[in-house]
């Protein structure tokens, strides 16, 4: 009985503190984001739902939702680098669908 | 020893295989890709006539072929031709018209474009064509994808109906430095989806996707600019390229692009001696 009380104390603590995100951490969030978004453009080959993303964690932050913004910006920053690592494969693995 | 000796003669085999499509595949050869790319095609579909590949999704589906012949009684882009043929007459401000900035006044070239430019180093689309006349004239530019662009190109490809796609590619590296970054483009996967040019229209033509069915790359750019039912107007090359984009959810270029205008010089390479059948009607 004291493990799951233990148990369910440690979650609501885990839980809160996952939900205090601030200011700060989304400026974190939303540079790390910016920045492999910029790559991909370098690369051209960015994509859609990266930059809606990136526009929900920017209107979330201007709600004062933080939590949201950091959620969004991390969604944004992990899209932005499959699609780095999709060009950087791409770079030679287009040979193989070539007619011959 | 025997079945070692033999062993190490097999892994040499296979290295020597395996070496040498690395080495064709590094090379550029826009005539044993046109080779290919038509054989494939012809081979997939052998009771396609080789002229009809033009028409794209009518040429390999008989109820849509049906519809369109119909349709076609009255075309949705006759439009789009009359406006642009009456904006290629119309003087710009300066006096000089479109046709001056074109070879045989602008009529009937379509089927060169796009060329490759030795001067500047970069490949030249009727589009970009038709807007820079506009700004060496004092103009503004048009719009890439729609409106203006698609009535001038529409009027102009309808002058070019019937003939051959005669697209060249210089013996100059630039060229063929240009050739190669098209056909990487078309190959190449991009968006969420992964999806490449040729995932549809190399692997799938003649597929459904949801309704529509799968225009083949060959001929694909002969239609050019094409009344979209679900655009509900015309549209560009330029739109074409930005939806297809789109639809894999990967953001679009710009349109005009370097990259756009060398996967449209490697399309119409190998739709050479295909006719000319734009302005196009598709679903």
């Amino acid at each position: 009985m004291r493990a799951w009380i233990c148990l369910a104390v440690m979650l609501l603590l885990a839980g809160a503190a996952q939900g205090a995100s601030t200011e700060a951490d989304f400026k974190t969030a939303l540079a790390a984001a910016e920045a492999a978004e910029q790559e991909a453009g370098a690369l051209k080959n960015q994509w859609i739902p990266t930059e809606q993303a990136l526009a929900e964690a920017k209107k979330a932050a201007a709600a004062g939702d933080f939590d949201t913004a950091v959620v969004q910006a991390k969604q944004a920053e992990a899209l932005a680098k499959a699609s780095i690592a999709q060009a950087k494969e791409q770079q030679t693995a287009w040979r193989a669908g070539i007619i011959r | 020893m025997k079945i070692s000796r033999a062993i190490a003669v097999v892994i040499a085999a296979l290295v020597v295989a395996g070496a040498r499509p690395a080495a064709a595949a590094d090379s550029i050869d826009p005539d044993a890709d046109f080779k290919a790319f038509r054989d494939y095609y012809t081979k997939l579909f052998p009771n396609v006539p080789l002229n009809d590949f033009v028409n794209g999704p009518y040429s390999m589906d008989a109820d849509l072929r049906k519809q369109w012949e119909a349709i076609d009684d009255f075309p949705p882009y006759d439009f789009a031709i009359d406006r642009g043929k009456q904006m290629f007459a119309t003087p710009f401000k300066n006096g000089k018209a479109y046709g001056d900035c074109f070879p045989d006044n602008g009529i009937g070239i379509r089927q060169n474009y796009p060329y490759f430019d030795l001067k500047t180093g970069e490949v030249i689309t009727l589009e970009l064509a038709l807007n820079r006349c506009r700004e060496a004239n004092g103009e503004e530019s048009y719009s890439y994808v729609k409106d203006e662009m698609a009535s001038l190109t529409a009027y102009m490809a309808f002058t070019s109906r019937g003939k051959p796609f005669d697209i060249k590619i210089p013996n100059d590296p630039r060229a063929l430095a240009a050739y190669q970054k098209g056909e990487e483009y078309f190959y190449a996967r991009r968006g969420q989806l992964n999806f490449s040019c040729a995932s549809c229209h190399v692997q799938n033509p003649g597929n459904h996707i949801r309704t529509e069915v799968l225009a083949p790359a060959l001929g694909i750019v002969a239609a050019m600019p094409i009344y979209r039912s679900e655009w509900n107007g015309m549209g560009t090359m330029s739109r074409r390229l930005v939806t297809c984009n789109s639809q894999v959810r990967g953001v679009p270029l710009k349109p005009q692009d370097e990259l756009y205008r060398d996967v449209e010089y490697y399309l119409s390479y190998m739709s050479n001696g295909l006719p000319i059948s734009g302005p196009g009607a598709r679903p």
